[in-house]
């Protein structure tokens, strides 16, 4: 059995109560660049003493609540290239600053990507969605993130701009643990490229939630081929149970050969069990997290099944 | 530091100066005397700041007011034609879904999208789609029945004038 801990009780760091959210209580200069390098230029001549706005809807609030104090706003709603969504044949391409709600409209997104549709249709609510970003959901590198799984089992790569250039990261090496990522400084996530799956693709999200508006306790994405009931490929990524978004590499590799029998599920939510690294905090315990892992692994893997096409 | 930016307020041109630090939300109710937009939570958890912003609802207190510059914004004042309410306006009046009327703009505005989306929506989808606002008064059955009449209304409404 797994050893029980006597849980405290967790301290805010700030009383909450006693933070003036009327108001935005720190003075800044403002840009409002219209492209890429103008961007870059920006952050190179003000270094971390700079901030990107992008939808606004933690960087605000975290400015408000006074964790940061930035002396200069770079809001990049208005830069055109980092605003579209476009098919490049092998993959579709998504620019950083594209609204959620823009991502859950597109037609690609639904059809092909139905597990990132999923993950963005359950965040928030329609005016969070109407203002946050793909590159800011990413880019916050929180552990909860929900566009994070999806895209880690799409493989998606990540296009960083900086002053000496462009650079693809494929995002499994992008985030290095709560609120960091590799952006340096000087650099912007530019695009989310996210590879085409080969037919007979089945992807799902899940996430379990206190309440709608809330981030996940535990959130899963899969992508999952079949050929006659046996699995040819299978991707799994959890958020909200470790430092950052995380890959369920011994479970893929557990599964992949495999008949998909209410046995091997079941082996399969036990092996996600040991892979996932939960610590307790307001929105749930180490224990719910890491038992109800598997659970959601388990369903997920069933829902993204069911939705392959000519199975 | 700030600047003077200038947009559209419910149909009319607005020019003012705000700091870079204003909220869109304290420049609507402090300085321009737009009072439906409401303060709620502060942190974009309940909607009661909820103003169209080109057509879009989003949050006025995550909002730069020198973001505005150039845009369009809409808010629960500006939706009553010739001083007659709006099809939503009355509905929930109607079904007697507002109580102490804190949320009702953010909701109005919301449900105004909604309708313009799908013009036929189903319980599910209402509740789906106003889950970003929040009613302390706790009177969602009301206000998704007035979702749905105003829905009803609308749609007479078309189908009288195709007739004519």
């Amino acid at each position: 059995m797994t050893e029980r801990k006597f849980v405290k009780p967790l301290k805010p760091k700030v009383d909450v109560n006693r933070v003036n959210t009327r108001i935005l209580p720190v003075e800044f200069e403002y840009f409002e660049p219209r492209t890429v390098k103008e961007v870059v230029e920006l952050l190179s001549k003000y270094g971390s003493e700079a901030r990107i706005l992008a939808g606004g809807t933690d960087l605000i609030v975290r400015m408000k609540q006074r964790f940061i104090e930035p002396k200069y706003i770079v809001n990049i709603k208005k830069v055109k290239e980092l605003n579209f969504i476009e098919d490049r044949g092998d993959h579709l391409a998504i620019g950083a600053a594209t609204k959620l709600r823009e991502i859950e409209k597109s037609g690609i997104v639904r059809k092909r990507f139905v597990a990132l549709y999923e993950a963005v249709r359950s965040m928030a609510g329609v005016q969070i969605r109407n203002m946050a970003t793909i590159g800011g959901n990413l880019c916050n590198a929180s552990p909860a993130a929900d566009t994070a799984p999806p895209l880690l089992v799409f493989e998606a790569k990540l296009k960083i701009v900086g002053p000496d250039g462009e650079k693809l990261v494929p995002i499994s090496e992008f985030f290095l643990g709560p609120g960091k990522t590799v952006l340096k400084h000087d650099e912007v996530l530019a695009e989310i490229w996210i590879p085409y799956q080969p037919e007979g693709t089945g992807s799902a999200f899940i996430k379990i939630a206190r309440v709608a508006m809330d981030l996940a306790k535990v959130n899963v994405a899969v992508a999952l081929r079949t050929e006659e009931g046996v699995v040819k490929s299978v991707k799994i990524a959890l958020g909200a149970v470790a430092p950052t978004p995380i890959r369920a590499y011994k479970t893929e590799e557990f599964l992949t050969g495999k008949e998909l029998s209410e046995a091997t599920l079941e082996k399969a939510a036990e092996i996600v069990k040991t892979e996932v690294k939960p610590i307790t905090d307001i929105r749930s315990t180490a224990e719910y997290r890491r038992e109800v892992s598997g659970v959601i692994v388990k369903d997920a893997l069933l829902k993204a099944y069911e939705r392959i096409s000519g199975r | 530091m700030g600047k003077i930016i200038r947009f559209r307020l419910n149909g009319r041109p607005v020019s003012i100066y705000v700091e870079n630090n204003e909220l869109l939300l304290n420049v609507l109710r402090e300085k321009l005397g737009v009072m439906s937009p409401k303060y709620g939570c502060g942190i974009g958890e309940c909607g009661a700041c909820t103003v169209l912003l080109d057509g879009e609802p989003v949050l006025s207190c995550l909002t730069l007011a020198v973001e505005v510059d150039g845009k369009d914004v809409v808010t629960a004042e500006g939706l009553a034609k010739d001083s007659e309410l709006d099809v939503v306006q009355r509905a929930f009046i109607e079904e007697g879904a507002i109580q102490c009327g804190y949320c009702i703009p953010g909701f109005i505005l919301v449900a105004k999208k909604l309708l313009e989306e799908n013009p036929e929506p189903d319980e599910d989808f209402i509740r789906e789609y106003i889950r970003g606002n929040l009613c302390r008064c706790t009177g969602y059955v009301n206000i998704v029945r007035a979702i749905k009449r105003a829905a009803e209304e609308l749609k007479f409404h078309v189908g009288k004038n195709k007739q004519v």
